[in-house]
């Protein structure tokens, strides 16, 4: 105590990293328990596997860098694990968990100098590391409870555990099930692919039975976190309210995805999907409420914000509607990430009492 | 959320204005329902020679001199300082440095003075009851002579802000009465029990800068206090121009630019005072303690000190002599054993740690805390690495990023700390109080003050050096050339002058010493 130098002020708010972290957690919770509702134990397995991998990690990391490993429990390494999970399809094997756990915690964080001094948000440059070197099994999307059965029972803890510690392809040579029975295009993927086939969205979604109710709730294909529009916006106004986010990124995120969609959706119907198909689809919720408001990788002031939520909802619509991938979200705010020092820079508040001269005058009586 | 509510609110026009940033910290005002009682006098008042901002004074008392209650026993040196007075009638005891409110422990040059009992009063200063038909510019002299500095406890001399200038015509006077600080009270228990005297001296004040119309603003979590300066109000004649304006509560209103902006809607501009957008603004005791020095022709000898926190027993609000140990006063509130607690002069946010409790009430002591170590620790953990959340930026009230200027400052980039308007931190703590990460911010920003203004004062000295060593080689150079065509000269003639020589010599050696002598003082400052 005496070591320290006490300058004022001499009193304290109480916030902690830790709580900070823990509150995220929490706010999450919906949506892990949707995971778990639709993929069963799948679900359960990837969050527990990737936590507790991204943990040890972390702890070795601090431990060969002589760092006390006290800070292992500060939640954030435990916040970058449950995040991974959520945005990884539910069929993931294990060791392809554990290895993303590790990608996010050793090339997404501690090379940079660990906590707060990352430049990507961990948990998605881990994802696109997976998805880059994994594409088949990181576009696989197993059904939903909702959907699969009765072909195979994801709530029977032997059936998941097959999947995760064997493979999908253990389970399907002893269940005689082909692999297209139980797994399906996500919407986007859907839509990309016949896109392609010069197929108009409108055919596409019909042929797709795609449900705008289905994709609010979350009954459709996609990673285990992200489906549910409904449990993540529970979430994020959870977190609004708890004032651990502001308003700014996830506002001005979705707010151009919406607009460009709807500009475009208007001028070329058969071309572009509709403002709400891009809301509902994909990461979009969960990167804008979650993934883009990381505090360590996005910008610290508010005009910066909106700057960067613009970016991530130009880059996001580009690359659905243009681009070779069918979601864009995370590669969007990777891209922004790197943006972030610049816009720092450049999107500074104006100073209380500088260049005042015109304020004032206009409120001179 | 909040601050989304508020732009909208503002944009509405349902909220005025309101100062952008700040934080609702606990605020512990222990203290509020505490009538403000008299300590006495102690047996020994130790009275620093610098008490306000400025240079400090020099003393005019010797030992063993006699000295009445508000006689001047220290001069003011310079234009932006104020006299010392003596705070009760005594003895000079001894003239000697002493510790003072300060987190170093740094001591000053003090004036020991041993109470008579008797508390006589120097009576020279006549009390000027009928001021509204003095001039000003006689009050503001009666104002620097009384020793008046701001009492809110920035301690600024109080005389240089009452002044009429042409260019700068005052429109509104402030009464500050926000008392933002958590635990301090001597405001809030000033306006509740002294209002009409509050009054009086506001009413000088608008007579000293010739304006009519005025402003006491005070916070919501003081109610009885708008309260009873209402009251006064209405029963004061000729206050016409004056209202109460009652802001929702929030640290730092206090500040006088922010609350000028809540107010008034109008930034002060950086580098400018308050009289530029024609305000000015006064602390609540400040003004009582010119009211006194007018009309009763009473220099500043005491003041109202809170003392509380969460380890003193009872908290109370205590009309104190200036130069009373703050010990005796933790004392006489039941606390003596100080082992495990935090002293702190001033407030929580602002108020410096002190490393004893033996140093006396200055003009600037608006209150003294007895903090608990559990208090303190939570302020004071160590620091983890930042993670960028932005919480510091969305409080900070001069709309700064303090995480930036932060990391600037630890890592020695001054130019960078200045170009991010490192100056234009009012210290006010609030990022410090935030962060999560627990960084002490606020202490960055001080050392980054500190350092460049060293930086500045280090590049004016080689500056001048450099002038000076210029100067003498240029002056050599001349000097030089005139010697050679004077010998050309002699060579013309073909006549040698020998008295020439020593005479030129002579000169170059007297010019040449007189520069070297005055180089030696300026080393100095």
């Amino acid at each position: 105590m005496s070591l320290i130098m006490l300058s004022s002020p001499h009193a304290h708010g109480g916030d902690s990293i830790r709580m900070m972290m823990f509150t995220v957690m929490l706010a999450l919770l919906p949506a892990a328990a949707v995971s778990i509702y639709l993929f069963g134990w799948l679900a359960f397995l990837l969050i527990v596997s990737c936590m507790l991998s991204a943990l040890a990690t972390e702890a070795v990391c601090l431990k060969m860098m002589n760092r006390p490993l006290s800070t292992v429990l500060d939640n954030s390494a435990a916040l970058t694990g449950l995040f991974l999970a959520l945005t990884l399809p539910a069929a993931t094997p294990w060791w392809m968990a554990v290895l993303g756990s590790v990608f996010a915690i050793v090339l997404g964080k501690q090379v940079y100098g660990g906590l707060g001094h990352n430049i990507f948000n961990p948990a998605l440059s881990a994802r696109v590391i997976l998805l880059i070197s994994f594409p088949l099994s990181m576009t696989t999307w197993i059904m939903p409870m909702s959907a699969m059965a009765p072909a195979i029972d994801l709530y029977d803890f032997s059936i998941c555990a097959t999947i995760f510690f064997a493979g999908t392809d253990a389970l399907l040579a002893t269940s005689q099930l082909s692999l297209d029975a139980i797994s399906m295009a996500s919407p986007l993927g859907h839509v990309k692919t016949e896109a392609t086939l010069g197929v108009p969205v409108a055919e596409a979604l019909k042929a797709y039975d795609y449900s705008y109710l289905d994709a609010f709730l979350g009954f459709e294909a996609g990673s285990i976190g992200e489906t549910s529009a409904l449990a993540l916006l529970i979430g994020g106004i959870f977190l609004l309210a708890r004032h651990s986010i502001t308003w700014h990124i996830p506002f001005a995120y979705i707010g151009t995805v919406l607009l460009l969609a709807a500009i475009f959706n208007q001028a070329a119907p058969d071309q572009f999907a509709s403002p709400m198909f891009h809301l509902f689809a994909g990461g979009l919720i969960l990167c804008a409420f979650f993934m883009a408001t990381d505090p360590v990788s996005s910008p610290v002031t508010p005009m910066g914000q909106i700057v960067f939520g613009i970016g991530c909802g130009v880059l996001t619509w580009s690359i659905r509607s243009f681009g070779g991938y069918p979601e864009g979200a995370m590669f969007a705010v990777l891209l922004m990430n790197c943006a972030v020092p610049l816009i720092d820079h450049y999107f500074r508040p104006r100073v209380f009492g500088h260049h005042v001269d015109e304020q004032n005058a206009g409120k001179k009586q | 959320m909040p601050a989304m509510l508020r732009t909208l609110a503002r944009k509405m026009g349902l909220m005025a204005h309101s100062f952008s940033g700040g934080i609702h910290p606990d605020m512990h005002k222990l203290s509020a329902a505490s009538a403000i009682e008299d300590v006495g006098i102690s047996p020994v008042l130790i009275l620093p020679m610098k008490q306000h901002i400025g240079s400090p004074c020099s003393p005019l008392v010797s030992v063993g001199d006699k000295v009445l209650r508000g006689q001047k026993i220290a001069k003011s040196e310079g234009y932006l300082s104020v006299p010392v007075h003596a705070s009760t009638s005594g003895r000079v005891v001894k003239i000697e440095e002493h510790a003072i409110a300060h987190p170093s422990g740094m001591g000053m040059p003090s004036i020991f003075i041993e109470a008579d009992g008797d508390d006589l009063a120097d009576e020279s200063l006549e009390p000027l009851t009928d001021w509204r038909n003095v001039d000003p510019t006689v009050l503001r002299e009666r104002a620097r002579m009384c020793g008046l500095a701001g009492l809110g406890g920035a301690v600024f001399p109080t005389f240089i802000k009452l002044v009429q200038d042409k260019r700068f015509p005052i429109e509104t006077v402030i009464l500050n009465g926000i008392e933002c600080e958590p635990y301090l009270t001597n405001d809030h228990r000033l306006m509740v029990e002294k209002a009409s005297d509050i009054l009086d001296g506001m009413a000088i004040i608008m007579h000293m800068v010739g304006s009519s119309s005025g402003i006491i603003a005070i916070e919501d979590n003081k109610a009885d206090a708008a309260e009873a300066m209402q009251e006064a109000l209405d029963t004061k004649e000729g206050m016409d121009g004056v209202q109460v304006k009652v802001l929702p509560t929030r640290y730092p209103q206090g500040s006088e630019k922010q609350l000028i902006y809540s107010l008034t809607g109008r930034e002060v501009p950086a580098g400018k005072l308050p009289m530029h957008i024609g305000v000015i603004c006064q602390n609540v005791g400040t003004t009582k303690a010119l009211r006194d020095a007018v009309m009763l022709g009473r220099p500043l000898t005491e003041r109202i000190v809170t003392v509380s926190g969460d380890a003193l027993p009872n908290p109370a609000n205590l009309r104190v002599r200036l130069g009373t140990p703050i010990r005796s006063l933790f004392a006489r509130q039941g606390l003596e054993d100080f082992s495990n607690i935090q002293v702190i002069h001033g407030g929580p946010m602002m108020g410096e740690r002190l490393r004893h409790p033996d140093i006396p009430v200055v003009k600037s002591t608006s209150g003294t805390l007895a903090l608990s170590q559990n208090a303190m620790q939570s302020a004071h953990t160590v620091e983890s690495p930042c993670i960028r959340c932005g919480h510091c930026s969305e409080v900070c009230p001069a709309s700064l990023v303090p995480n930036l200027l932060a990391d600037f400052c630890r890592s020695d980039q001054f130019d960078k700390a200045e170009d991010y308007k490192l100056f234009d931190c009012i210290e006010c703590g609030s990022c410090s109080y935030v962060c999560p990460s627990n960084i002490p911010l606020v202490h960055y920003f001080r050392y980054g003050k500190g350092q460049i203004a060293l930086g500045r004062r280090e590049q004016a000295f080689a500056e001048a050096s450099r002038q000076r060593s210029e100067g003498r080689d240029e002056r050599l150079a001349q000097e030089e050339a005139a010697k050679a065509a004077r010998r050309s000269k002699v060579r013309k003639t073909h006549a040698p002058k020998p008295a020439a020589e020593p005479e030129t010599n002579t000169l170059t050696s007297a010019t040449d010493n007189t520069p070297a002598a005055t180089a030696k003082p300026e080393e100095k400052s």
